[in-house]
């Protein structure tokens, strides 16, 4: 990556996509070459809202590098409650770490915590911005399944304040993919994240059903409407019910659908699609470990180095 | 000499922002940070008869010479702008606005969970697009409503 920070999906370019992802497979196919190689260095987990599976994956990547993680702990006992800001939040951080990863509840944040750090800082989420190391195990994922070109992706739910989507959608401008929309009318994408799209000359298909597209599509990436975007109860159960999938649902999908979810998910995807051959959201989640891996590899290691050889390694080239 | 130049040539030194889309004249006041508390004489035109825009603004400022990076903010809500200096009565200059790549510390973001709403210790910052600006922290695309996301 030519870049020193991960902030937005729209600063990959698929050399740095593929950079990232074939040291992820090497990292997956064995683990053991990649340990200790960042003894010694220390990694920031700052997260200002509440996550812990993110949180857990980059310290549990961070681990297996041989990193150290320091950890701000909850929001509501730091410094910030007391109405520190996030500028000086980070200035002090940069003191103690290596590199930080950001989680914070503002568009914007990881952009301006790099303005005001020398480390690098990776955004684990800003708000209902982007949420690029997501998308980075999420296109590992697609890749190995699938392959990066040539493909049909469905993403379905709230797209509007979606940031796994919003990254995602535009990474995969990236490569020859057909993308569909599919979602309520009053969760369809942003304008920033339409801006992004139309850069690149792709296409924006939106649909209000599954129904429309599934049998075409080769990956459905299904995420979770939230309550609190509608005004009361009775319109939110009445719509989000559109957005579910069960194992009947995917009757008229391809035999190698891959379905996937940044996860946690509530009922969008039901427990019996867990046993279909379409399910691929545990390995997803799995998938990241390598690929923080590869991206905490990449960022803090030697940028011409493309990671440690390993026995593997002709097998996966 | 025409009616017409002789309102633009009034002023003895200062600045004549001529041409301004009819109803833009406070806003580019308050793009300009300009609201009287400086002490300069300002007075402002609007809906004169114009052959080229049908009616325009016009905004003229005693004892200020405005520079081109301030002026050229100016082109996202008057694009047909002409800024005239003024010296002794005289147009000593006249130049054209032209388009900023970057608008900084002028707007504000209007997606109130923008980082830059957040009293961080940073100036707003735009980067002018094709048909409006773009936030460079949360990406938010502002566009007609340009205006009323002007920091006074
Ligand atoms: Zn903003």
């Amino acid at each position: 990556m030519r870049q020193d920070h991960l902030i937005t999906a729209t600063q990959l370019s698929r050399g740095d996509i593929e950079g990232v992802l074939d040291r992820a497979r090497k990292a997956a196919a064995d683990p053991s070459a990649y340990a200790g190689r960042h003894a010694g260095t220390v990694l920031a987990l700052c997260f200002f809202e509440p996550s812990t599976r993110t949180r857990m994956s980059f310290d549990a990547a961070a681990k297996r590098l041989g990193i150290d993680t320091i950890d701000m702990g909850d929001v509501g006992s730091s410094s910030v409650s007391k109405g520190e800001s996030l500028a000086d939040t980070v200035r002090v951080i940069e003191g103690y770490a290596d590199a930080i990863v950001l989680r914070h509840p503002s568009e914007g944040a990881a952009t301006l915590a790099a303005e005001f750090v020398d480390v690098p800082v990776i955004n684990a989420g800003d708000g209902a911005g982007q949420h690029p190391s997501q998308t980075l195990l999420d296109l590992h994922t697609i890749r190995e399944n699938h392959g990066l070109d040539d493909l049909t992706v469905g993403i379905m739910g709230d797209l509007k304040y979606g940031r796994t989507v919003h990254s995602l959608a535009t990474a995969l401008t990236n490569f020859d993919a057909r993308q569909h929309f599919i979602s309520p009318q009053s969760l369809r994408l942003p304008r920033s994240v339409r801006f992004d799209l139309h850069e690149t000359g792709a296409q924006v298909r939106e649909h209000d059903e599954l129904a429309a597209v599934l049998p075409e599509l080769d990956v459905l990436y299904v995420t979770r409407i939230q309550k609190e975007r509608f005004p009361d109860e009775n319109e939110y159960h009445r719509v989000a019910g559109e957005y579910q999938i069960d194992a009947d649902t995917l009757a008229d999908a391809a035999a190698d659908l891959t379905v996937m979810h940044p996860l946690p998910r509530v009922d969008e995807i039901a427990p019996d699609v867990d046993d279909t051959d379409h399910a691929r959201y545990f390995e997803q989640a799995h998938n990241g470990i390598p690929v923080r891996m590869a991206l905490l590899d990449t960022l803090l290691g030697d940028g011409a180095d493309d990671g440690p050889t390993t026995e593997t390694e002709t097998d996966h080239e | 000499m025409s009616d017409h130049e002789l309102r633009v040539s009034k002023i003895r030194n200062g600045t004549v922002i001529d041409h301004v889309e009819g109803g833009q004249a406070l806003n580019v006041l308050a793009i300009l940070g300009i609201d009287g508390s400086e002490g300069l004489g300002v007075s402002v035109g609007m809906n004169v008869p114009s052959d080229r825009l049908g009616r325009k603004d016009l905004v003229k400022v005693e004892g200020r010479e405005l520079s081109q990076s301030e002026v050229d903010v100016l082109s996202l809500i008057a694009p047909e702008a002409t800024i005239n200096i003024i010296r002794e009565f005289e147009v000593v200059e006249k130049n054209r606005v032209t388009r900023p790549d970057r608008v900084v510390g002028v707007l504000s973001c209007p997606n109130r969970n923008c980082i830059t709403n957040a009293d961080e210790p940073v100036d707003t910052r735009f980067e002018v697009v094709a048909d409006g600006v773009r936030c460079d922290y949360c990406a938010t695309v502002l566009r007609s409503e340009l205006a009323t996301h002007i920091d006074v």
